[in-house]
């Protein structure tokens, strides 16, 4: 009797996952065919809004010929670079920094508003000061994106330290740890839940600063292309440098999702239809 | 006499509310637990029970008066301690092995023996064989069994116990009970254990306090001469039990409509 009903429960799941690929290749196939076919017609003028068929020689031209700054992969390497570094400063000194101010109250208290100051106001301006000081080399970039990643590491890692159930605390002391092992052993693997998540959206951001720091004034990178391409009237460069864009955060997505699973192995599984 | 293990003179507790009001958790509460002892103590629900434990093992500090234990003031956390919490306070990302050796390591044990010692509490404890595992993967019941294990490796002479079973059914509890007396009788550390089952602290228990509903203080105190070693599931029927647990029951009756009482005017 079950047997038949998990057959069955099991076949509408499969009729189900099928449907929903369908569906969602026919909405890529709608917006980007109808996006070609209204270029074609005429009745959005490819001049102003590109054509996916032009995006794609683009790209094909840039991997060929290289571009006009130099090969294709030195741009996705240089701003990668940047991104990355950025990242990496920017976590480390936002977990060191949440984790502090999470544990030693007097710092919150001290910092927290100036903190709460600089969080509003919109860093990504900071980019015309940085280039000023660091010159238009990769310096600059790194510095915009390390200040938009430590923010969102910091206000998580400080909230997972203030979340941090009193009871291992307790527990940790009374078995005889002292202060600095609390924090290692106890306080930082409770707010990796909250950090993690925070990394997420933290690398798009590091792309996000790596990308507006060369497009405010750059030798190289993927936001040299874009305004080029901006400066040259160049729609197809803009779309096609926003897919490599697209390209390389989805990766490091993937990269992230992986670590995360590393590093979170001893939580419960998350209960789903299918487990049930 | 010899010295108590605990004391608690005169011992008042007041906490600040978030709107500034101050809170009295413990009024005037004294208390002696021997050397050895099995003490357990029951009250209503806010009575103030968990609130003892804390000023016992340093995790708070009294208002006023005092509490010592094996005759010195108490002034942050006693090396002799050992605390298992109503809740699980396992660590839930360090498996169950690296939960029980937590302690040794803590304490600067070479790592070699705090795991042979883990692996050691974990078979008295009936949990050999789940080494890798994390807490998740377990029931409740070896959860505590974890806890247990994550106390006694310590070999505290002193054991705090918070409600330690409540959140267990009533036969896993029962069984634990008496795995517990099974590993008191080895080393017969010190036991406060607080509990709102009667049943429970009177056949655990050399010594049944009980506290009025809040600000606690200590109502009455019953010794409990039922002989050891105790069988938790069957002990119930004898009828000194019964007949203990009716003149304990009186004296907490009017403590728990009390208590009762406040909760449901105040909602």
């Amino acid at each position: 009797m079950t047997e038949v009903v998990d057959a069955t429960a099991a076949g509408r799941a499969r009729r189900e996952r099928i449907v929903v690929n369908v569906l969602r290749v026919s909405v890529l196939v709608v917006v980007i065919g109808g996006w070609e076919l209204l270029t074609r017609v005429g009745a959005l003028d490819p001049f102003f809004f590109g054509r996916p068929s032009l995006v794609v020689l683009q790209i094909r031209d840039w991997i060929r010929d290289g571009t006009e700054a130099g090969p294709l992969w030195t741009q996705v390497w240089v701003t990668l670079q940047e991104a990355l570094l950025g990242f990496a400063i920017g976590v480390v000194a936002g977990i060191v920094c949440g984790i502090a101010l999470g544990r030693v109250r007097l710092l919150s208290r001290i910092f927290g508003p100036y903190l709460k100051v600089l969080n509003s106001i919109p860093r990504i301006v900071l980019g015309s000061i940085f280039i000023v000081w660091l010159g238009l080399g990769l310096p600059s970039k790194v510095a915009l994106a390390v200040v938009l990643v430590f923010f969102a590491v910091f206000f998580n890692a400080f909230q997972g330290t203030r979340e941090v159930d009193r009871n291992l605390v307790a527990n940790a002391r009374i078995l005889g740890a002292s202060g600095r092992q609390v924090t290692w052993q106890v306080v930082l693997p409770s707010a990796l839940t909250w950090i993690i998540a925070s990394l997420h959206v933290s690398f798009g951001f590091a792309l996000i600063g790596a990308i507006v720091g060369e497009f405010l004034g750059a030798q190289q990178g993927l936001g040299l292309l874009i305004s080029q391409a901006q400066g040259t009237f160049n729609p197809n460069g803009v779309f096609a440098a926003m897919v490599i864009i697209a390209v390389v955060a989805l990766a490091a997505e993937g990269l992230i999702a992986l670590l995360e699973k590393v590093l979170l192995s001893w939580r419960p599984p998350q209960l789903s239809g299918a487990d049930l | 006499m010899s010295t108590p293990a605990i004391e608690l003179r005169s011992a008042t507790k007041r906490f600040r509310t978030p709107t500034g009001a101050a809170y009295t958790a413990l009024r005037d509460l004294k208390l002696s637990v021997a050397p050895g002892e099995f003490c357990a103590i029951v009250g209503p629900t806010g009575c103030g029970k968990s609130t003892t434990l804390s000023l016992i093992s340093g995790l708070e500090r009294v208002s006023e008066g005092e509490v010592l234990v094996n005759g010195a003031p108490v002034r942050g956390i006693g090396d002799g301690i050992g605390f298992m919490f109503q809740n699980d306070a396992v660590f839930p990302w360090k498996s169950v092995l690296g939960n029980v050796a937590a302690g040794p390591l803590f304490r600067g044990v070479p790592k070699k023996d705090a795991i042979a010692r883990a692996r050691d509490w974990l078979r008295r404890v009936g949990l050999s064989g789940f080494e890798d595992r994390h807490p998740h993967q377990l029931s409740g019941g070896m959860r505590k069994r974890v806890a247990l294990a994550q106390s006694l490796i310590n070999e505290p002479r002193i054991l705090l116990m918070d409600e330690p079973f409540s959140a267990l059914d009533v036969q896993t509890r029962s069984i634990m009970s008496d795995e517990l007396l099974a590993l008191w009788e080895l080393s017969r550390p010190t036991v406060v254990f607080i509990t709102h089952d009667l049943e429970e602290a009177i056949a655990l228990a050399d010594k049944v306090v009980v506290l009025t509903a809040g600000p606690g203080t200590v109502k009455a105190a019953f010794d409990v001469e039922l002989p050891r070693p105790r069988r938790v599931q069957e002990i119930r029927f004898e009828p000194a039990f019964v007949e203990l647990y009716h003149r304990i029951w009186e004296s907490l009756r009017d403590e728990v409509q009390l208590a009762y009482a406040r909760t449901t005017t105040a909602a």
